[in-house]
């Protein structure tokens, strides 16, 4: 059982405050992945929950105890760094002891423990190696197991697959998932990488400028992000952000674009006539098509196999990315015009968040 | 990228040729340490020539030259030990516990540094002479482990600070606290460094001269100033000079070589490494 | 998000002030007591063979030294070491740097044996030097200068400060090689390959892309030897005792004569003052660079 409660978390360097009021709740088991650019606050926030840097203001809690003022070794966690930080030193064996020792815990019962993990991680072949010996996937399984062996209530991940290769990071993210099942644990996870935070989150955490920009579930973050941060970073290629202006009429709701061409609203939003606006469309959800209302030209066409990737460039400059599951629509150069389904379509206020598409439904006839 | 033949035997030869420049006089002193005495001054000079050992007999025989040994280790260890017992902790702190001021503290240390002896002559020889401790060698190691101290700091500081912070920081979760993480973890990883700086602290300290000459007479008198003696003309056996020689720079020559290369980071406060 | 490692702690839960306290308060001694006794006893009439003589004087020490052609003497000869050593030691060692980053066989023996003179306790070099070398009549210098027909040079009766300046050269070049090739391994090889690329080669390239890469080292080789050779006192002493006459006497060695062969205190006191105010001209420039280093 582990809960962890952040409460108006805020931190600063001096006068810089990198973190600016945070309210998370995080249910017991679950795995919580914080994204965000880099520089956005995310890393600053695991490290208060870690212990390893000090809470400004406002109150951490596990378990509904706080915690601000508990020393790291304390709270019952444990995380896996970026760059693994393994004790060169020491053999695999040692590494993952290290804390039992600390600890106190007597021989038998570290080598009992460091050997279940071992297990779990398949490293039980390297155990007498020193982390120099170890291929890159290794020492992070060396990692993730000094965390396991602790048995903690709360596991922390920063960015632990950055410096893996493409071909064993999703091996690794499958190993994670399967990791979190296991052990049934609550793990916090931080990343910049969305692929990450969609394929192993219960819940994902948008950070952005020292806030949380949204919380929910990966599929609910993507099919209604609250704002175009939210809308541009999650979800790959990125949704297409189109910016123009709002035009109503008594019966409908348009956005002209800086070409002048008009896409039409699914609803009609509260916002004023002529208010900028921007329209978001997820590449899927853009189809070349003769009847389309915007116009372009095709500058390039990246195959990936099972997907084709059409980029086009609109009348008024903006490019636009269409994503078909089969050959491309177009070839490059070609002049095409795309169609949007109005109800795939995204709407984004002069703010940049997201205007409700509940509201004010504009009934048919 | 393969070179031609010709820039690869000037290169040889070029470096060759400086090495040995810079080397002969050591060569030579150590070839006129197995040299009888009259063979030493023999002109034209000898090369080939039957080598004894006589010299370092008479050396190590005439007791007091091991007494003057004794006092370059006694010191040069001696200070060596007292200055990382003191520099150590500082420079933990320095590296991991920074303040606001740790960067000033750091230049305070190495302008200490700067300060010549000879300007400070007058009162420390006062000081010494009314303290009682003119030819001490106990004296002597309080005033090289001062000397020594800020590079001592400064250079263990460069170690230090090249340790990945995450690494203490995944100790600090796994329940060890500073002393522990200092034990368990900065000193095995430092180890090369560590011995590196004493090393270096070592060799500064053997080789000092300026304090030695002008603090010791003959009770805590260290190798530098004793070889100074044989400056004087009835001192001139110059096969026995080169023997003496030869033993007072043969270890340090050795503890150079093995640390060459930390050595610089040391010299220059971490500016080259 | 990465924090700059020299502002930040490790974490906040111990003091630092027990650990910096023994060094910073024995620093804070090493460097006040003397120098605040230097500046007062510049200021007394002290001699240690006259015991009556004592009491405030001033700036009269600092006025007889001043109008004293000795102390001119001494600083011309300082400033004539100092610049010819530095001289010599850069551009030698410049010269076994560039030839020991070359790729030959036996390249680790050779450059062990072009560092070795630096850990040489500076009164064993003199003695060889002066004996062994340099010696008027059996030295190797005298022999060959003979065997070729030469005049024979009593180095340290005809060249005196030239002959310290050789010997202390010769301790100095393998400090000024051994930092300047440390610095010419860091050179990034790629940097060299995409000049190559770009046309420049042989001393093209040693003149704008090497150079100009080693010119911190050398700034910092100048400076460091600088503050030490300011100081070097053992090669005079053993050698020529700072004669003949004065003609190898610097600050240092004059400052020592004054004090503990005269026991002339407050004169040598206020020479003393003299050789702190200008070790710290070139100790500020090189707390500058170094402390500069430190931001990175």
């Amino acid at each position: 059982m582990a809960t962890v409660t952040l409460n108006n978390i805020r931190k600063n360097y001096g006068s810089l405050e990198v973190v600016k009021g945070v309210d998370l709740e995080i249910r017991d088991r679950e795995f919580i992945v914080l994204v965000g650019p880099s520089g956005c606050g995310k890393t600053t926030l695991l490290r208060m929950i870690a212990g390893l840097e000090t809470i400004t203001s406002g109150d951490l809690a596990i378990d509904g105890k706080r915690v601000n003022d508990v020393q790291p070794d304390e709270r019952g966690l444990a995380m896996v760094f970026q760059s693994y930080a393994l004790y060169p030193h020491m053999s695999v064996a040692d590494n993952m002891g290290f804390a039992l020792r600390m600890a106190g815990v007597p021989k038998a019962e570290r080598q009992s423990k460091v050997r279940d993990a071992a297990r779990i991680l398949q490293l039980e072949p390297y155990l007498d190696r020193r982390p120099g010996q170890l291929s890159g996937g290794q020492r992070q399984r060396v990692a993730i197991g000094r965390a396991i062996v602790r048995n903690p209530k709360v596991f922390l991940f920063d960015e632990p697959l950055s410096n893996l290769d493409a071909a064993l990071r999703m091996q690794m993210r499958i190993e994670l998932a399967r990791l979190h099942h296991e052990l049934d644990a609550t793990m916090i996870y931080v990343t910049h990488d969305q692929v990450e935070a969609m394929t192993l989150a219960d819940r994902i955490v948008v950070v952005n400028g020292g806030r949380i920009e949204q919380v929910g579930a990966p599929m609910e973050i993507y099919a209604n992000p609250v704002s175009t941060f939210v809308a541009g970073f999650i979800g790959a290629p990125k949704m297409n952000l189109l910016a123009g202006k709002l035009q109503c009429t008594s019966d409908a709701a348009q956005a002209i674009l800086e070409d002048g061409s008009a896409v039409t609203l699914p609803t009609r939003p509260g916002l004023a006539n002529g208010d900028a606006i921007t329209i978001g469309i997820r590449p899927e959800a853009l189809r070349v098509t003769a009847d389309g209302s915007l116009a372009g030209r095709v500058t390039v066409v990246e195959h990936l196999g099972g997907e084709t990737l059409t980029h086009i460039e609109l009348a008024s400059g903006q490019l636009a990315t269409v994503k078909t599951d089969e050959r491309a629509p177009a070839k490059v150069g070609q002049t095409v015009r795309l169609g949007v389904d109005p109800r795939r379509l995204h709407l984004f206020g002069p703010d940049g968040r997201a205007v409700s598409r509940r509201s004010e439904a504009l009934q048919p006839g | 990228m393969e070179r031609p033949l010709t820039q690869r035997i000037f290169a040889a030869v070029a470096g060759w040729g400086l090495a040995i420049i810079m080397f002969f006089p050591i060569l030579w002193m150590a070839m006129t340490a197995f040299k009888r005495e009259p063979e030493a001054i023999a002109s034209p000079p000898l090369i080939f020539f039957e080598p004894t050992l006589r010299n370092f007999e008479q050396v190590l025989d005439r007791a007091d030259y091991l007494h003057f040994f004794f006092n370059s280790v006694i010191v040069s260890v001696g200070s060596t030990l007292l200055g990382l017992a003191v520099g150590l902790p500082a420079a933990y702190a320095l590296a991991f516990h920074p303040g606001k001021r740790a960067k000033d503290l750091l230049v305070w240390m190495l302008s200490t540094k700067m300060m010549p002896a000879v300007g400070v002559l007058v009162p420390i020889y006062l000081m010494f002479k009314s303290a009682g401790l003119l030819d001490s060698r106990i004296g002597l190691v309080v005033l090289y482990m001062l000397v020594n101290l800020p590079i001592i700091i400064w250079m263990l500081f460069t170690f230090f600070r090249e340790v990945p912070r995450e690494i203490l920081e995944a100790a600090r979760l796994d329940g060890a606290r500073p002393l522990r993480q200092f034990i368990h973890l900065l000193i095995p990883l430092t180890a090369p460094g560590i011995a590196s700086t004493a090393l270096l602290s070592i060799i500064l300290a053997w080789n000092e001269a300026f304090w030695s000459i002008n603090l010791t007479v003959s009770n805590a008198t260290p190798l530098t100033a004793f070889i100074a003696s044989f400056s004087s003309p009835q001192g001139l056996f110059w096969a026995k000079l080169s023997a003496a020689s030869l033993l007072a720079i043969g270890p340090i020559l050795v503890f150079g070589w093995i640390t060459q290369r930390q050595l610089v980071r040391g010299l220059t406060f971490g500016a080259v490494k | 998000m990465q924090r700059n490692a020299s502002t930040d702690s490790i974490g906040p839960m111990i003091s630092t002030r027990p650990l910096l306290a023994p060094s910073v308060i024995l620093l804070l001694i090493w460097m006040i007591v003397p120098l605040a006794l230097t500046l007062w006893f510049s200021m007394q009439r002290y001699s240690l063979l006259d015991a009556s003589a004592g009491g405030f004087v001033g700036f009269r020490n600092y006025v007889f030294l001043f109008t004293d052609p000795n102390l001119f003497n001494a600083l011309a000869n300082t400033i004539f070491l100092v610049a010819g050593v530095l001289v010599a030691s850069v551009v030698i060692g410049l010269a076994c740097a560039v030839a020991l980053d070359q790729q030959f066989p036996g390249r680790g023996i050779a450059r062990l044996l072009c560092i070795a003179p630096f850990f040489v306790m500076p009164t064993v070099s003199a003695l060889i030097w002066k004996n062994l070398l340099m010696h008027p009549v059996n030295g190797l210098f005298a022999y060959i200068s003979r065997t070729l027909g030469l005049p024979v040079v009593d180095w340290f009766a005809q060249w005196p400060l030239f002959s310290v300046g050789v010997i202390v050269a010769w301790q100095w070049i393998p400090f000024a090689t051994l930092i300047l090739l440390t610095s010419l391994q860091s050179l990034d090889r790629d940097q060299v390959e995409a000049a190559r690329m770009d046309g420049a080669k042989g001393l093209r390239l040693f003149r704008f892309i090497t150079l100009p890469h080693l010119a911190r080292s050398i700034t910092i080789v100048v400076m460091i030897e600088t503050i030490f050779l300011l100081s070097v006192f053992a090669e005079i002493f053993v050698t020529t005792a700072g004669g003949p006459g004065n003609a190898s006497t610097t600050l240092p060695f004059l400052i020592y004569k004054v004090a503990l062969l005269d026991y002339n205190v407050g004169w040598a006191s206020a020479g003393g003052v003299i050789a702190i105010i200008l070790a710290n001209i070139v100790a500020y420039f090189l707390v500058r660079t170094i402390s500069h280093n430190l931001d990175r």
